[in-house]
């Protein structure tokens, strides 16, 4: 049965993946060209007209938006994950989930390959990799991984039970892009609105990845908070999952 | 050996047309009661025995609850309340090109639809040769299967499912896209499955095919099962209909 699920996991995968690279040769820059893009955007209006005071900002940005990429693509296709499989799920019993942990690792593929870039900028900016991201990016990939995946799979299943979610989570994503420390740094944040960061789900994430980044380190406190944030998104989305899945079939 | 056992099986189909997340979180209660009321009854007190080697057919009017029935055989539906028990592997004959990708070649489709129908990697591999002769693709198994035709489809899931060496074959009306001799083929496949002992399920509006090749008929009738046993009889019943 291990043998089975390994199989499936890999083969969904590899599907998801070969596709988007089949569409277009050029798959890879497209990837790129969104949070590159963003990050020329933002540059622009923060570095160029208003002048914000930071220390290596392009890689600040760079960092952020490659991490949110990952994140906001795999919820928003999440959204029709179910209903672009409806002939299949009204016929096979395979483990539903299994469309989410794909999701989430051809994503997650995507984000990996895009590293590269990130060093690349690096480089420019006279900051260098480290031995320990062989460590550090293994624990934070899959704890960010675990996140993406419990709340890809409960955007799936109830966007099921209601099929305008897809605007509200696109609404969501929005919101959540401006309110995390992604296109200004943490130290802008005036005291008495810090607290928003502990309650924004994605923000100890993003600062994990750009405190990596940035300055080689593992911030152990957000990646606590990261971590409990996953658990308890983990934990949730199996429920809901778990106790909606039988209906899968009736309402794709 | 029994296969299939249905125990006063009903099944009730939850009716989704909110107003949508907005309306429901804004009206909860209202809403929760509505969803929680808003069914439709597909099937009613159903119960019947499938055992190893029966070749039974389903039959009934569009609407009977026939397709419901393979869907709870299947698992993919969950009874509202009763029982079903299904012993052996199964394989849904699944409906033109169903899970498969159409930018995938036929090739990478075949390995695909082969783990998503149960089998291993390594079975499909084993197996590969043997489902694109099947299919009789020639060359265009390397292309995309977007510029397939839709027998050229059905034809290849065809292939794969009859490949996964299942105990139990569930049909759903998917023998009629095929020409003339695929047909045969398929036909002459799922008569070879028959031989060979396996259950079989067939659900079909081509009564002469279920007198051919089923032993047993299910006659559903408005959601409830009307008659089971000699197929001449359940024929005769349905046709009185
Ligand atoms: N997903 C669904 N949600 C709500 N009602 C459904 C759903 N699927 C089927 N039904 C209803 O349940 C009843 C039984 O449907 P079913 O598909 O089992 O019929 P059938 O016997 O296969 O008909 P046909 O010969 O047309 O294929 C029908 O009245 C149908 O309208
Ligand atoms: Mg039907």
């Amino acid at each position: 049965m291990f043998e089975y699920y390994k199989d499936l996991i890999i083969e969904l995968t590899k599907k998801d993946i070969k596709v988007r690279y089949k569409n277009s040769y050029l798959g890879y820059f497209w990837s790129l060209a969104n949070p590159l893009f963003l990050a020329l955007i933002f540059y622009f209006i923060f570095k160029v007209v208003t002048k914000v005071q930071m220390k290596d900002y392009t890689l600040f940005l760079i960092s952020g938006l490659f991490v949110w990429q990952w994140i906001n693509n795999s919820i928003m296709v999440s959204t029709n994950l179910y209903i672009a499989n409806a002939s299949l799920i009204k016929k096979v019993n395979f483990p539903r989930n299994f469309l989410a942990v794909s999701l989430v690792l051809s994503e997650g593929f995507n984000f990996l390959i895009s590293i590269p870039v990130i060093i690349g900028f690096m480089l420019y900016y006279h900051h260098y990799p480290s031995i320990k991201w062989l460590i550090y990016i293994p624990i934070v990939l899959i704890i960010t991984g675990i996140m993406i995946y419990s709340l890809s799979l409960l955007v799936a299943t109830i966007n099921l039970f209601f099929r305008d979610m897809e605007r509200l989570v696109g609404l969501l994503l929005t919101f959540l892009f401006y309110m995390t420390p992604i296109i200004y740094p943490v130290s802008m944040i005036p005291q008495k609105y810090k607290f928003v960061l502990y309650l924004n789900p994605f923000a100890p994430f993003i600062l994990t990845w750009q405190e990596l980044f940035l300055h080689n380190r593992l911030d152990l406190k957000y990646l606590f908070i990261s971590f409990i944030y996953a658990l308890v998104a983990l934990i949730v989305s199996t429920f809901i999952f778990n106790k909606l899945k039988y209906k899968f079939a009736e309402l794709v | 050996m029994i296969r299939v056992k249905f125990e006063n099986v009903t099944k009730y189909y939850t009716l989704l047309n909110t107003g949508g997340i907005k309306n429901f979180i804004l009206n909860f209660f209202r809403e929760y009661k509505k969803i929680k009321s808003n069914r439709f009854l597909a099937l009613e007190n159903i119960s019947f025995e499938v055992k190893d080697k029966d070749v039974v057919g389903i039959i009934g009017k569009n609407g009977a609850g026939k397709s419901t029935t393979l869907g709870l055989i299947a698992g993919v539906l969950k009874p509202t309340s009763g029982r079903v028990e299904v012993n052996g592997r199964i394989a849904p004959l699944l409906e033109l090109g169903a899970g498969f990708h159409p930018d995938l070649t036929g090739r990478e489709n075949v390995i695909l639809n082969g783990i998503l129908l149960g089998m291993t990697k390594k079975e499909i591999l084993s197996k590969l040769d043997s489902i694109i002769e099947f299919s009789e693709l020639g060359e265009f198994i390397d292309q995309p299967i977007r510029i397939y035709s839709s027998g050229m489809l059905s034809r290849l899931g065809f292939s794969v499912a009859v490949h996964t060496n299942p105990d139990i074959l569930l049909i759903d009306e998917v023998l009629s896209v095929g020409d003339f001799k695929f047909q045969e083929k398929s036909k002459n496949k799922i008569y070879e499955f028959k031989e060979k002992g396996k259950t079989i399920i067939f659900v079909s509006h081509d009564i002469g095919m279920v007198e051919e090749l089923c032993d047993k008929v299910i006659l559903i009738h408005e959601h409830k099962l009307l008659y089971q046993g000699d197929v001449k009889k359940g024929v005769e019943l349905y046709e009185q209909l």
